[in-house]
């Protein structure tokens, strides 16, 4: 079967989810891959969000917030913005590609930019492949009993 | 009335568990008067067929430390279970994979590579790795399969209760096991299970006597670089702290001596991923809101994963390296 991504969307109140609303009524086309979820600020996203739902599934994750100097609460982007590149540094050090990860600005207006964002991540996720946790559960194992210990 | 019985369990450990409830000082008399002691291997003589030949239930409490890394930590893990009324998880490694967890960042293949061929000190032309089982004249004899992935111990058995620290401190370990002792002769309830011993809920920050300003830095340091205020927080002085992920319960000692939390408390019972709370934490006290520069500061952290998951790696959201 053809690998569909999975990548979770993580959409600030006032900017990037107006904006991916533009898009729909406008009714643009874009990749449904995208699994949006309105956070209020770009930084309400805790860094354990990302590997959270990387853990349970999401081959990506994509944090929308409003432009710089725009943010509703002032500079919760910019708290957002400092965090990105450390969670990048995290997701290296666990060998995971961090291009899994993008942060963008989208503002209200602009839902001609979340469909070209969701299209180009969408298959930038499809070309990176589906995201493998290996021997990350613990399988039950025989018991071996040791009889000389 | 016999005695009820005790076993304490060292897993993938250094054995500073062990030594820390010896710490207890003459409180372990106390120990040693309620209960029988049916295993310890750091302290005393007991075979594991003593264990075997025990009927199910028959340990009142079982102290586990260290972490699960190979066939045997995880046998013994599953007789104690069976064997114990109580179980508890104890110390870092026990708790969610400790030191021993940090393997987790490479394998088993290049562990053993590492150690059996490639170290400098090691001659091997024939490249003799350890067989879990091997033939000899007297025939068959084994040692335990090594794992790829470092786990903690409730993630391989049932755990009742959790008494973290690296080691937990001696005050908490005496008053854990005072309070057994009460509950077991006058017959209180035990507390939940899943209840975490000898710690408290919040965050070594809570516990730390040092001033939080709003200063924002423009470089992370370590700590043999100079010397540091000894009034204000760390962590505004570029010292990668980890106190808002850890913990309290250890009475603050590293950060009141002037060394950097270290994190072996465990988490406190707010946050889910050690790693992903110090990024958040760590990003608010960087001075920049330009990329480049934020990219040059947060470089100058070393090793972010082995320092945010020193303790908690094999318990965290991804819990090991990805091949
Ligand atoms: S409200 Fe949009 S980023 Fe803060």
């Amino acid at each position: 079967m053809d690998f569909e991504p999975k990548i979770l969307g993580l959409l600030c109140n006032w900017c990037s989810y107006t904006g991916a609303d533009l898009a729909g009524t406008a009714r643009m086309k874009y990749p449904p891959n995208v699994y949006t979820v309105r956070v209020m600020c770009s930084g309400r996203v805790d860094p354990g969000f990302i590997l959270d739902a990387m853990r349970a599934g999401a081959d990506g994750v994509l944090v929308c917030g409003c432009h710089p100097g725009d943010c509703h609460y002032v500079e919760g982007n910019y708290k957002c913005l400092r965090r990105i590149p450390l969670t990048k540094k995290l997701l290296e050090g666990f060998g995971i590609d961090p291009r899994r990860l993008r942060l963008e600005w989208v503002s209200a207006s602009e839902g001609g930019r979340f469909k070209e964002v969701v299209t180009e991540f969408t298959e930038q996720i499809r070309a990176l492949g589906p995201l493998k946790l290996n021997d990350w559960a613990f399988a039950e194992q025989p018991l071996e009993v040791h009889e000389a210990a | 009335m016999p005695k009820p019985k005790l076993a304490v369990y060292w897993a993938a450990s250094c054995g500073g568990c062990d030594i820390a409830i010896l710490d207890i000082e003459d409180k372990i008399l106390a120990v040693a008067d309620f209960f029988d002691l049916c295993l310890w291997p750091c302290a005393a003589d007991f075979k594991y067929a003593d264990v075997r030949a025990m009927d199910d239930k028959s340990i009142t409490l079982t102290l586990f430390n260290g972490a699960i890394r190979n066939s045997e930590n995880y046998e013994i893990a599953r007789l104690l279970r069976g064997k114990s009324v109580v179980l508890a998880a104890f110390g870092s490694c026990a708790t969610e994979g400790g030191i021993p967890g940090l393997a987790n960042l490479t394998g088993k293949e290049a562990i053993l590579d590492y150690v059996y061929i490639k170290s400098p000190s090691t001659v091997n032309p024939d490249k003799i790795y350890p067989q879990p089982r091997c033939k000899v004249p007297e025939g068959e004899i084994y040692i335990p399969e090594m794992w790829n992935t470092v786990r903690a111990l409730h993630q391989v058995i049932d755990v009742d209760y959790i008494i973290p620290g690296c080691p937990p401190q001696s005050d908490q370990i005496a008053a854990v096991v005072g309070a057994v002792i009460d509950i077991l002769s006058t017959g209180k309830p035990l507390p939940p299970k899943g209840t975490v011993l000898g710690a408290s809920e919040k965050s070594c920050c809570d516990e730390c006597p040092r001033k939080r300003d709003v200063k924002k830095i423009t470089k992370f340091r370590r700590p043999f670089e100079g010397p540091t205020d000894p009034d204000i927080c760390l962590m505004e002085q570029g010292l990668v702290c980890l106190g808002p992920a850890t913990r309290s319960g250890c009475g603050a000692k590293c950060v009141s001596a002037g060394m950097p939390c270290r994190g072996c408390y465990s988490l406190p019972a707010n946050v889910r991923d050690q790693g992903a709370k110090m990024v958040s934490a760590l990003a608010s006290v960087v001075d920049s809101t330009d990329p480049t520069e934020i990219d040059r500061i947060i470089a100058t952290i070393p090793d972010p994963v082995g320092t945010f998951y020193r303790f908690s790696l094999a318990e965290s959201f991804l819990r090991r390296k990805q091949a």
